[in-house]
């Protein structure tokens, strides 16, 4: 088992199965682009960045982080008529973000685990906020009710998707 | 070196942003987009959408299953209700029809040119970009199906989208909603023109509508055709709020007539034609022929003078007979003249006035002013005709 200490803690290092890197986040933008056809509210989940969130605290290996961001976000990004990136660069800062802060804390809890998720769903919609209006033109509106109702609801759902994140990961 | 790998992990990570960035600069630059990014869109396209067709038609068929032999329930009373329904849906397509055959023909005379959905493509829709920022659908239909690029998508209530990008079996609608369609639209009564678009929010709005205008909320939005892509006259949606923008112009905000959110089925226009319009008679029609119709009727002449009371200044009867006047020329099909400003103009093959020989056996005469030419008796509104019985069937 490979453990890795950082300030005098012992944080342990997971992996997961090539089955479950490929089809946990085909699945996440799979349903991501199935579900609001059927439950329009769910447009203000976010389940490709829960999902890499996931991996990323659990692998706590920035490379991993950054490159499973990335590919999740350009993923994600193909499925839209926006140019591919912008979802690519927000998840890529979120999943080396996500497993250098996974490094340094303890990310066991469900307390811990919700308030990452409020933090990097900040993050990513900072990073997309930005990217879209200075370098896309797109027109968006910053509202923070809605970012702040979305981040919410998003933590809580990541907190259960962590969960069963756990069940299929597995230790070094 | 040593540096190096103390930062490796932030180096590599500064690489890839650098990457991405790049790549989305050139994507951002090209005014073509879809050329640099096509190869990622179709793997991305090719490994999500043959799940979603399949729960798709798990769903349809689930749902035909229920619908066709579990949801029998009440279906003879809607049975009955639907028939009320089309009965007084007949009553109006009648008077539809007429306004319809006048307006052809002064479209005619006018030599307007018309566009008509001549044909469409059902499709069904698999699944959404998933992104609030990119309002897109994705339908089972695509390359393979000969939908192409800039189709216009409807639906029965009214206008979705476009066709955006088309893969071999799949293709991109992009929803009216999303802040960078753009659709030229009129209102119904007021005939102002505006540019309708979507917002950030996912609203719609009708832009360029000049802050002078009163536009009333409820009124009707259609499209204008002015945008080459949607033919005109399709619902595109009701006014639900004006408010003065900051600008010269109204902000109007437009509830969709399509439930954009719960999309299922939808039609794209694979062709249209646009044709000049044609009347229903042959040979072009005078305005004042089409003012004629709106006279009072002129009630029928007996044939048989015995029948009747002879008055010495009677015009003799032409039309019954098939014969011409002397002097009148060839007959021509002309319009006989309705009651009561219903137009029952006669052109030929239309069911709706086909049976425009009223039903006290009016005749067809070539068309004389009844003001000027005093020869049929006054008209008594005891002996008024009934109303004809509106027409069954309208050929397609």
């Amino acid at each position: 088992m490979a453990i890795t200490y950082t300030s005098g803690e012992q944080v342990e290092v997971y992996r997961f199965s090539i089955p479950a890197t490929i089809l946990i986040p085909l699945t996440a933008v799979f349903l991501q682009a199935w579900l609001p056809l059927r439950f329009p509210f769910f447009t203000i989940f976010d389940l490709p960045l829960l999902v890499t969130i996931g991996f990323a605290t659990a692998r706590r290996n920035p490379l991993a982080g950054l490159f499973t961001g990335g590919l999740i976000g350009i993923l994600q990004d193909a499925l839209t008529h926006q140019p591919i990136g912008l979802y690519g660069i927000s998840k890529t800062v979120v999943g080396f973000g996500a497993s250098s802060l996974g490094i340094k804390l303890d990310v066991e809890n469900s307390g811990a685990r919700f308030l990452l998720t409020l933090l990097f769903y900040g993050v990513h919609e900072i990073i997309y906020f930005l990217i879209a209006r200075g370098l896309v033109s797109l027109h968006l509106e910053w509202s923070w009710t809605h970012e702040i109702w979305s981040g919410v609801a998003n933590a809580i759902l990541g907190v259960v998707l962590y969960a069963l994140l756990d069940r299929v990961k597995q230790r070094t | 070196m040593d540096v190096l790998g103390r930062y490796r992990n932030l180096i590599v990570l500064v690489g890839v942003l650098f990457a991405q960035v790049l790549g989305l600069a050139v994507q951002v630059k090209r005014t073509t987009d879809g050329e640099s990014t096509h190869l990622i869109r179709i793997w991305a396209v090719g490994a999500v959408t043959p799940l979603e067709k399949a729960l798709g038609w798990v769903q349809t068929s689930t749902g035909n299953v229920w619908h066709n032999y579990f949801y029998l329930r009440g279906v003879r009373a809607e049975n009955r209700e639907l028939k009320q329904e089309i009965e007084r849906m007949r009553l109006e397509q009648a008077r539809i029809t007429q306004d319809a055959d006048q307006a052809r023909r002064l479209q005619a005379l006018l030599a307007f040119k018309e566009q008509f959905i001549s044909q469409t493509m059902a499709a069904q829709v698999i699944g959404s970009s998933g992104s609030e920022q990119s309002r897109s659908v994705y339908i089972d239909k695509g390359e393979h199906d000969g939908i192409k690029t800039d189709m216009a998508v409807i639906t029965k209530d009214g206008v979705v989208g476009k066709v955006l990008r088309v893969f071999r079996s799949t293709a991109l609608v992009l929803l009216i909603d999303d802040q960078s369609s753009g659709v030229g639209a009129i209102l119904d009564k007021t005939r102002l023109q505006g540019i309708l678009r979507g917002t950030p929010a996912g609203e719609v709005v009708l832009e360029k509508v000049m802050s002078d205008e009163n536009v009333p909320v409820g009124e009707n939005v259609l499209t204008s055709g002015g945008d080459g892509i949607f033919p005109k006259g399709l619902p595109v949606g009701k006014v639900t709020k004006v408010v003065p923008g900051s600008d010269l112009f109204l902000n109007i905000r437009v509830r969709p007539a399509a439930d954009l959110n719960r999309l299922e089925e939808v039609l794209v226009v694979t062709k249209i034609d646009e044709r000049q319009a044609q009347p229903d008679q042959s040979g072009a029609m005078r305005a004042v022929d089409i003012l004629a119709e709106r006279l009072p009727t002129v009630p029928t002449k007996p044939e048989n003078p015995a029948e009747g009371a002879v008055k010495p200044n009677a015009a003799p009867p032409t039309a019954t007979t098939g014969s011409t006047p002397p002097g009148t020329g060839v007959a021509k099909p002309k319009p006989s003249i309705g009651i009561g400003g219903t137009a029952t103009a006669t052109p030929q093959g239309t069911g709706a006035a086909n049976a425009s020989t009223s039903t006290t056996g009016a005749v067809k005469k070539p068309l004389e002013n009844p003001l000027t030419k005093p020869s049929s008796p006054p008209v008594n509104p005891a002996e008024k005709p009934k109303p004809q019985p509106p027409a069954q069937d309208t050929p397609q």
